[in-house]
């Protein structure tokens, strides 16, 4: 999730300029903007126990492993951002789902690396696992919004404007074009109606994933046209899972595409490598 | 130590420890939800009989209703073409049961609808031996689906005319109608000129005496908009705007009984001005005032806790009870006292769908007997009562005579072409805005798919306090329906509760109960005299053995349906019960000491005695 991530985070980065930059803030700002509009708005959450609950585990997580593991205080921003998305995107009665789904999350971060860098973005791993190995205690955000257009445009404003200044609006865009095209094919395969393939992206489910996932720079490619492949690719993976009816078929295709993906990248890349271990080396 | 300590390990240690946390979290959390906190199908291997009255003291026998003279089955409505593509969906309510003594012979019967046009629907008249007979041509209640005037969704009994006999009011897709009960002997529909409308979409109905003035009144909801004909459209454009927070749905219709016959709609004058999507209600005193709150269960939509201001009109109170927070698919309204604590609690049903959508049941529970404005908790996860599957309609009742109130949950939503879904299609478009989900030529054909098809019932098992044991396979054989609503009632006069079930499109199901367990009983019929006749809102506590749980005498519970009239109440194995109380509607209390156990209390209200 991640626009806020390493690599741009002060104190945790070797491009950094010496003019604060607070864009940094911004996602973090923008994601609780997403959950207070839907939340005031409609009621997006069933309890605010359990985000508070899953944004707590991350931080608390985060901020242990950055000190036992690397030795290293990290910004905060990411673990509140994946806190934040779990305990939006994750629905269950019970509490220890959000726990779990939180702690795999950051976990991941820490436990699957390559050279020094973590290969998936981390809400979407431990979201996606619950989702697929809990199904009987854990459901998705999936089928809840609003009926008013107002709040949905102004957070798809809002986002293509933050992702434009994160230079990932290639990727968004990208997404965006193949789900309506590809959700054009699906209407002719299955024949049903356009519009119930199009409904999902208008849905908050997508909002979080456009925003917040698939331009995680965390855990994108380098390269403007590798990232344009890597989200074709995701996006057609969709597709096919889509029509073998996954519900929670994005996150699915994200999860399989977005790690080897980032392992390609960081086994070809190796001056990306070496500035990475450089900068952990610093950190540490 | 601590940090020192921490600070000093090396590295590898703590990356060590990560991984094998996260190899356990990885695997643990599998395991744990596929351990399974509930079990939406269960076990379908076979029950036993013999088992299941050694363990649990009853056993639910399907009876074979064509030997017991029962011949009905459901047929759905007929859905206007243009909504072919989720005609199943639509057509999927209508099958309801109620049971009444139409006839006052002491014996309980029951009445069936039926939903497509010209069907009919069925009374059975309870022969005492086991056996029913169809009366409905015969009293004048089976031709009720003639086209133009809609097709029946359930019905509701009681004695608006406080002559007696328990009079039906007949909710549909279309025309709700009036049937006068004449001496139990046949009925007159007498909706010309009694203030009803012309047409409404109704799926919930309850009689109620909101004011207290000794004359039932009548709560009515819409579920889909009452400008729709759904057998003749000439739109699409007829589903729910949100699939969390539709407010387009039906009007609430509150018909304030005149006498002679006569209702008045005072629905807006009196507050419930909401268009959600109705599908159950119920009404009981919450806050000691004697005058009986509102609760409805919405589909689409929070539920809604309405407060009444001593009959003088009702506010809603749903978010500040706690009721009303979190947007479900709300279908059953239940009262019954789980814990016996001497206050009743709601039960509402909603949708469990593992991985997809995982509502749960709600059971709510009053934090405090003290008057004043109620506050609730939902305790139906503490208490094992939550996920049912796609559940209809739900009611309490002590099925093994132990003391503890048992429940039973109907299930199903759509059995189409086994091994199918309609889930994912379904996910998509209910996901999209309003413009998308609002029209039903935007949702994909269903082509005969299930959704939350073949789930067997749930039975609970109250095993003490409100803890509740899943026995759903252990005592009754493994059978799945597209069950809608259900009722319980004595149908043999034994002193236990048999359990009657409407299924869609189906044949119903009748369990008769044989219970070997010893346990006691005591019942209660009431009639008012200063209250309404039928002492519907009248609430019984029962006090034995140092136990003491209450009761209400319901006009409409669970999901379009009825149960006895009688109150139920097993006490175990005690052989006395200490006190009876009981709370009228018009205000006085009554208090019987001793009451003879193991049998049938008839009770008319004191009109001089307070």
């Amino acid at each position: 999730m991640d626009l806020a991530k390493d690599e741009k985070l002060p104190g945790n980065n070797l491009h950094v300029s010496r003019k604060i930059d607070y864009f940094p803030y911004i996602p973090p700002l923008f994601i609780t903007l997403i959950l207070l509009v839907g939340q005031i708005t409609f009621g997006i959450l069933d309890s605010y126990i359990n985000v508070i609950i899953s944004i707590a585990t991350s931080i608390i997580a985060e901020v242990l492993l950055a000190r036992l593991i690397l030795g290293t205080h990290k910004n905060l921003a990411s673990a509140y951002i994946t806190g934040i998305s779990v305990g939006i995107l994750v629905r269950s009665n019970m509490v220890w789902p959000y726990v779990i789904a939180a702690l795999l999350s950051i976990l991941s971060k820490y436990v699957i690396r390559y050279k020094g860098r973590h290969l998936w973005n981390p809400s979407n791993f431990g979201v996606s696992w619950l989702l697929f190995m809990a199904p009987l205690s854990v459901a998705g955000l999936g089928i809840q919004w609003g009926n008013n257009l107002l709040p949905m445009a102004v957070i798809w404003l809002l986002g293509l404007g933050i992702v434009y200044r994160a230079k990932k609006l290639h990727v968004t865009l990208t997404y965006v074009t193949c789900f309506v095209i590809l959700a054009y094919v699906r209407s002719l395969i299955t024949s049903d109606p356009f519009l119930a393939e199009l409904a999902p992206l208008t849905g908050p489910m997508y909002q979080l994933f456009i925003f917040f996932m698939i331009t995680d720079p965390g855990t994108s490619v380098s390269g403007k046209r590798a990232q344009i492949v890597v989200v074709i690719i995701v996006a057609i993976v969709e597709f096919i899972l889509r029509l073998e009816s996954f519900i929670y078929a994005p996150f699915y295709a994200l999860f399989l595409v977005g790690p080897v993906a980032r392992f390609i990248d960081l086994k070809q890349n190796k001056s990306q490598t070496i500035a990475n271990q450089t900068n952990e080396a610093r950190q540490n | 130590m601590s940090y020192s300590f921490f600070m000093s390990t090396p590295k590898q240690v703590y990356k060590v420890v990560a991984i094998i946390l996260f190899i356990v979290l990885l695997i643990g959390s599998a395991l744990l939800s596929h351990k399974g906190v509930f079990h939406l199908n269960g076990d379908t291997g076979g029950t036993n009989e013999q088992a299941a009255l050694s363990k649990y003291g009853f056993y639910l026998e399907p009876v074979d209703i064509k030997a017991a003279g029962i011949d009905f089955r459901h047929l759905c409505p007929v859905i206007d073409s243009k909504l072919n593509n989720i005609a199943s969906q639509i057509a999927s309510m209508g099958a309801s049961v109620t049971i009444v003594d139409f006839d006052n012979d002491g014996w309980n019967d029951i009445y069936f609808t039926n939903s497509r046009t010209g069907s009919l629907n069925a009374l059975y008249r309870n022969l005492h031996n086991g056996k029913f007979e169809n009366v409905g041509a015969q009293v004048g209640l089976a031709d009720v689906n003639k086209k133009g005037t809609g097709v029946s969704m359930g019905t509701v009994w009681g004695d608006y005319d406080n002559d007696g006999f328990t009079d039906m009011f007949l909710y549909k897709w279309g025309k709700p109608e009036l049937f006068h009960n004449i001496g139990g002997k046949k009925f007159v529909n007498v909706t010309e000129g009694s203030g009803l409308p012309s047409w409404v979409n109704a799926n919930c109905a309850i009689w109620l005496d909101f004011d207290n003035d000794g004359k039932l009144d009548l709560f009515l909801g819409g579920y889909y908009n009452e400008a729709f004909d759904l057998s003749n459209l000439n739109t699409t454009k007829i589903m729910p705007e949100s699939f969390r927070y539709a407010n387009n749905g039906g009007k609430n219709y509150l018909f304030k009984n005149l006498g002679n016959g006569k209702f008045k709609d005072v629905a807006a004058e009196y507050g419930l001005i909401s268009t959600k999507w109705k599908l159950a209600a119920g009404a009981a005193d919450f806050n000691g005032d004697g005058y009986p709150e509102l609760y409805v269960a919405n589909d689409y939509n929070v539920d809604e806790f309405y407060i009444n201001e001593k009959g003088k009109g009702f506010v809603e109170r749903g978010k500040l009870v706690g009721i009303g927070n979190i947007p479900k698919s709300g279908m059953s309204v239940s009262f019954g006292d789980i814990n016996n604590s001497g206050m009743l609690g709601i039960y509402t049903t909603n949708i469990t769908e593992p991985g997809i959508l995982i509502q749960g049941n709600n059971y709510w529970q009053p934090k405090s007997s003290a008057a004043g404005d109620p506050s609730f908790v939902n305790l139906a996860q503490l208490s094992g009562i939550e996920n049912a599957g796609w559940s209809y309609g739900a009611q309490f009742g002590d099925l093994n005579n132990d003391g503890f109130i048992d429940l039973y949950a109907a299930n199903g939503f759509i059995s189409g072409k086994k091994n199918t879904s309609y889930w994912y299609d379904y996910s998509k478009v209910t996901g999209g805005n309003s413009k998308i989900i609002g029209d039903a030529a935007n949702w994909p054909d269903m082509q005969g798919k299930s959704q939350s098809g073949y789930q067997q019932n749930k039975i609970w098992l109250n095993n003490s306090n409100g803890l509740f044991e899943d026995v759903s396979n252990k005592v009754c054989p493994y059978i799945t329906f597209d069950s809608r609503s259900v009722a319980m009632a004595d149908l043999w006069n034994r002193g236990v509760l048999d359990v009657v079930v409407a299924n869609q499109n189906n044949v119903p199901l009748i369990y008769k109960n044989n219970s070997k367990n010893n346990n006691h009983w005591i019942d209660f019929d009431l009639h008012g005299t200063l209250s309404n006749a039928s002492a519907i809102g009248a609430k019984v506590q029962l006090e034995w053995n140092g136990k003491k749980q209450m009761q209400i005498v319901s006009g409409g519970s669970g999901f379009s349906a009825q149960n006895q009239h009688r109150i139920h109440f097993g006490i175990g194995k005690s052989t006395t019960a200490d006190k009876v109380t009981i709370y009228w509607p018009s205000g006085k209390i009554e208090k019987l000491e001793k009451p003879q156990i193991d049998q049938l209390h008839v009770i008319t209200e004191n009109k001089t005695n307070n």
